[in-house]
């Protein structure tokens, strides 16, 4: 159901203001969303300076400098630190994205960073991704076929193989996910432009034989009709990639089947 | 208290196995609505300022009405369809659901089937 507003519980309030660092050249405000469930107390936006002369280029950098030097108790995912893990989406400047390939100095004015949109809060900067993830096996992400594989490999054409090109890139960071208002509003039904790239990819696999059990899966009207192409997943990608056009597909090909 | 398993939610009560005809009628009742809506709006401005009788010897023709009921019937039909996603969307709760798309479903064809009686009275009636 839509929700305008946050639960009285949940509204974030003006929190700790960490003193700048001594003899700081550079600094710029770090303003981050902090949760604790356990504390009973709403969430908090604290203010970090951090003093970019000594810090790295990235948003992550920052984020990884104050648990270093200021605040160890501050959560957020993070691995790769290279855009190819999808840990540390985080929802930055208003704008969903990965905290390890968005440069500071893109940024006007205060770094605010708050967790991905619409999910329960685990702590801090950590959503829970449970539904996704189940949303993700619900797809069957693996290849399905009934024909005995050969000797080698299952072949593939150069051009077969060209048609994964724009989805199996897809990190699974779930930037586009919690970026469309249709999977806030009907997240519990609509599988979401992540899952639904994800579907069509294996769709699109010449070596996969279940298409049509795959495409009797998604043919619902919550599944993916929930789709008005509202495209902020393509907008938001940290990847370029155009989940939008992936769910397009999957109806084209609905529609192509009845015809 | 939920301890359902997140793949048990996510799966839910599966799937539909049904949605593409409502999205392909969405399109081709869009397609229908580009020449009934352009064939209306010039006819409306042909119509500026014509009395009454004017009007119901217009629509006394054969083609005149079957344009104007054909557009009636796309136009509440397209609109009903549309109506539903945004209700889809918004309304939560099985019970308030059902019972707003009823309402928005009686109250389109109330008035589309109004529409068609007023073109067949004035066009027979003059």
């Amino acid at each position: 159901m839509v929700e305008f507003t946050l639960p009285a519980n949940s509204k974030p309030r003006e929190g700790k203001r960490w003193p700048a660092p001594a003899g700081a050249t550079k600094i710029r405000n770090f303003k981050i969303y902090r949760y604790d469930p356990e504390s009973g107390e709403n969430p908090r936006i604290d203010t970090y300076p951090v003093d970019l002369a000594t810090c790295g280029p990235m948003v992550l950098d920052g984020l990884i400098k104050i648990k270093n030097e200021i605040d160890s108790t501050l959560t957020f995912r993070r691995s790769c630190r290279e855009g190819v893990c999808g840990s540390c989406a985080f929802n930055i400047d208003g704008v969903n994205t990965l905290a390890c390939i968005k440069a500071i100095e893109d940024i006007k004015g205060d770094i605010k960073i708050y967790p991905l949109p619409h999910l329960p809060v685990v702590k801090d900067l950590v959503p829970d991704l449970s539904v996704p993830y189940a949303q993700y096996r619900l797809i069957m992400p693996w290849l399905q076929a009934d024909t005995a594989p050969p000797a080698g490999e299952r072949l593939q054409s150069p051009k077969e193989r060209e048609r994964l090109d724009g989805l199996w890139e897809c990190i699974l960071c779930f930037c586009c996910q919690t970026s469309c208002p249709s999977y806030w509003w009907n997240g519990d039904r609509y599988l979401g432009p992540a899952v639904l790239l994800q579907a069509y990819r294996w769709i699109a696999d010449s070596r996969d034989e279940a298409t049509g059990e795959r495409l009797d899966q998604l043919n619902d009207p919550f599944r993916v009709f929930r789709c008005h192409t509202i495209m902020n997943c393509t907008a938001t990608c940290p990847k370029h990639l155009n989940p939008g056009k992936a769910v397009a597909e999957i109806k084209s090909l609905l529609a192509k089947r009845m015809m | 208290m939920e301890l359902r398993s997140s793949l048990g939610r996510a799966r839910g009560l599966g799937s539909a196995k049904e949605g593409i005809s409502h999205w392909w009628a969405q399109r081709v009742t869009a397609i229908a609505l580009v020449p009934l809506a352009i064939w209306f709006v010039l006819a409306a401005i042909s119509l500026l300022g014509a009395d009454y009788a004017t009007f119901a010897a217009w629509i006394g023709t054969f083609g005149n009405a079957l344009l104007m009921a054909l557009l009636v019937i796309v136009l509440f039909y397209h609109a009903h369809l549309g109506m539903q996603v945004v209700i889809e969307d918004y309304v939560s709760g099985h019970a308030a659901l059902i019972t707003t798309l009823l309402i928005v479903r009686f109250a389109l064809f109330a008035l589309a089937v109004s529409c068609l009686l007023a073109i067949i009275l004035v066009a027979l009636k003059g």
